[in-house]
């Protein structure tokens, strides 16, 4: 994508994301170690690092699909706290694309994207499946909607987990290795679905590899180790010049071959 | 190199298979005679096959339907005494229902298989008003008495099903749902019968009553078989997801039912049913005999299905708690829509399996003095006119038991074929 494009693509001055000296344990084991991380409305976050880093588990505490025990997360102006109630308002806020697709495989492509607007939302079905075909639309499977799940090849399901989040009308999107369990052709159709999404000005954070996605999209890039966020940097820096040793070798090894 | 260089020029276009590989032919090739052995073996199979039937076939075709006695029978033909079962076929359907009366089974039975079709077959949705109905409904009809009892039997369902949707906003979720037991409770212990003899004094609607022990038969299994089945599931179903929950009281309350009744052979419970329970009911209050045993074997049946129903949650990959979670679906949305349907859909054989053994464990009435067509067999028996069969008596129930299983198998089948969702 050109220069021009993403300067287009414009971050806002209000905060989406705030989390302050987050920790977060599996037992015994630190797996999030005070983690400071602010993200504006409009901003695009692709977060890397090794495997067992704590990049998934970082974003998945945001939409409290994992408790921090430490600290503070507040999405939206709603703090995450034990509170059912606003979790479930948090969780509709937030859209959330999984590495393996996630779908409902008893249901229809269109039910899977109608479903959380009808319950959830309590929009009326015709209007929900018409809210539904226009993102499947969007994401180029319109004539799918009648299938299952299970028909679909990977690169297809993946998109219509995209569209099943859009249908909810989120303000943030989080991504966990959207395109890991994807053949090389499909991942292009998923990673042009993202970067439409980016160019129009959702918030965004994105667990993945696909440093020419960051390159392209990206305003920011976070490279995590061991629990902690180790560097941050608009892309171009960050891979350029990367200033840590740690990021230094992470980079050589994804981009050495 | 020239010779690994390849490029295709135009796609092959797709063939039918050739002919000689299609057909019964082919099949009869591949299946029975695919080497000699096979060969040889599929002979003889077909051979003992034929011998058994050759056998068996004299005691059909030489079989006597009409006759008053075993020695009768015997004076009149070589093969099967089927009199027996001329004679005795309304006892082995009503047991000793009023003959007068045969009508109200019967039609119980036909509402049965019109309350069963919307939901096996999700044949017309009207019908499952009279799906919701039919208990009442069948319960009026088998018992006799004053319509207004069973009416407002169930109608502590709808007491407590109000509290709980409309007591929501001020109790929370817990609270309603707490409030909501409790609700039907009180209506049952305290409301219910003053309420319809409230109404049966205005509108006096009755049957002439029948009693518990009158009824026997293979109407007795059907109906503990199909009580038991349509109680067990949705106990079994509340069971399995007690015992998975988060709250440390209601999952040890599961486990410690599941374990306990899990733990107890039937046999027991029945007995426990028919003597123990009447020491621990208050004084005075009248729980026929088969509606103890009704909820003994509902309780037996909830807790194997709660397993099995559990086999089907653990399979449910985690991502799909996941997504429905990340949606912001409540538990009991996601829990309905999400993690139910697929649950179960896995527990289909094992549930259908629960139904089958549940269905012939009926039989075990018999022992405590309950005359299912086991139970009228044994009497039959000792008759100084039939003493000495066998054979036909036994087979008949093997028969009865056998259609209805055979049945629930296949369409167990055919449920499981049509709620595949892949590769369709």
């Amino acid at each position: 994508m050109s220069e021009p494009m993403r300067a287009q693509m414009k971050v806002l001055d209000e905060v989406a994301i705030r989390i302050t000296a987050m920790n977060k344990w599996y037992g015994e084991f630190h797996v999030l170690r005070d983690i400071n991380l602010t993200v504006n409305k409009g901003e695009r976050i692709v977060v890397c690092g090794p495997s067992g880093s704590g990049k998934s588990t970082l974003i998945r505490c945001v939409n409290r699909l994992e408790e921090h025990q430490k600290g503070q997360i507040v999405v939206d102006g709603i703090e995450l706290t034990s509170d059912l109630k606003n979790i479930d308002k948090v969780r509709s806020e937030v859209g959330m694309v999984f590495q393996h697709f996630n779908l409902f495989p008893h249901l229809t492509i269109l039910e899977n994207c109608t479903l959380a607007p009808i319950w959830v939302r309590k929009t009326p079905k015709k209007e929900a499946e018409d809210l539904a075909m226009h993102f499947l639309k969007k994401v180029k499977i319109p004539e799918q909607a009648h299938k299952y799940p299970g028909q679909l090849s990977g690169g297809q399901q993946q998109r219509v987990a995209i569209a099943r989040s859009l249908c909810m009308r989120p303000k943030i999107m989080l991504f966990d290795e959207p395109t890991s369990a994807l053949d090389p052709e499909m991942i292009k159709e998923v990673l042009d679905t993202m970067i439409s999404l980016a160019e129009e000005g959702m918030t965004m954070i994105c667990v993945t590899h696909e440093m020419g996605f960051a390159q392209a999209v990206a305003n920011r890039v976070i490279f995590m180790d061991q629990g902690q966020i180790v560097e941050q940097n608009e892309p171009r820096e960050f891979f350029t010049n990367p200033k840590s040793e740690r990021t230094k070798l992470f980079l050589s090894q994804i981009l050495g071959h | 190199m020239s010779d690994i260089a390849f490029v295709r020029a135009e796609a092959i276009p797709p063939a039918p298979p050739p002919v000689s590989e299609t057909g019964a032919i082919k099949w009869m090739r591949e299946n029975l005679f695919s080497s000699i052995s096979n060969g040889v073996l599929s002979f003889l199979s077909l051979a003992v096959v034929l011998w058994i039937v050759w056998s068996l076939l004299p005691w059909f075709t030489g079989s006597v339907w009409n006759a008053g006695s075993l020695s009768e029978c015997r004076a009149l033909g070589e093969g099967a005494c089927f009199a027996v079962i001329r004679e005795r076929f309304n006892q082995f359907i009503f047991g000793f229902y009023p003959p007068d009366w045969y009508w109200r089974p019967i039609l119980t039975f036909l509402l049965l298989v019109a309350a069963l079709a919307p939901v096996l077959f999700s044949l017309p949705r009207q019908l499952l008003l009279l799906t919701v109905a039919f208990p009442a409904l069948a319960y009026f009809l088998l018992w006799g008495g004053s319509v207004w009892y069973p009416v407002m039997a169930m109608a502590g369902f709808g007491v407590g099903f109000a509290v709980w949707r409309y007591g929501g906003a001020v109790l929370g979720p817990l609270g309603a749902l707490i409030a909501g037991v409790l609700a039907a409770v009180i209506w049952w212990m305290f409301l219910s019968s003053p309420v319809a003899g409230a109404f049966a004094s205005v509108l006096p609607l009755a049957l002439p009553s029948v009693e518990s022990a009158q009824m026997g038969g293979f109407m007795l299994t059907l109906i503990i078989g199909i009580t038991g089945i349509a109680g067990s599931l949705p106990l079994g179903i509340i069971l399995a997801l007690g015992r998975q929950s988060k709250l440390f009281i209601v999952k040890a309350i599961c486990v410690g039912f599941i374990e306990f009744i899990r733990g107890v052979p039937l046999i027991t419970l029945l007995f426990v049913a028919s003597t123990l329970l009447n020491y621990f009911l208050p004084p005075g209050t009248e729980f026929a005999l088969l509606l103890r045993v009704l909820i003994l074997v509902i309780f037996f049946a909830s807790a194997y299905m709660a397993e099995t129903i559990r086999g089907g949650l653990a399979a449910l990959p985690k991502g799909q708690y996941e997504a429905a979670d990340a949606l912001g679906l409540d538990y009991w949305r996601a829990t309905r829509l999400i993690v139910m349907p697929q649950a179960l859909k896995i527990s289909i054989p094992g549930i259908v399996n629960n139904f089958i053994g549940l269905f012939k464990d009926t039989t075990l009435v018999s022992v405590i003095g309950l005359l299912d067509p086991l139970g009228v067999v044994r009497p039959i028996r000792a008759n100084s006119d039939w003493n000495g069969i066998v054979w036909e008596l036994y087979g008949f129930v093997a028969l009865l038991f056998f259609i209805c299983c055979f049945g629930m198998s296949r369409y167990s089948m055919y449920l499981e074929r049509k709620m595949r969702t892949d590769h369709r």
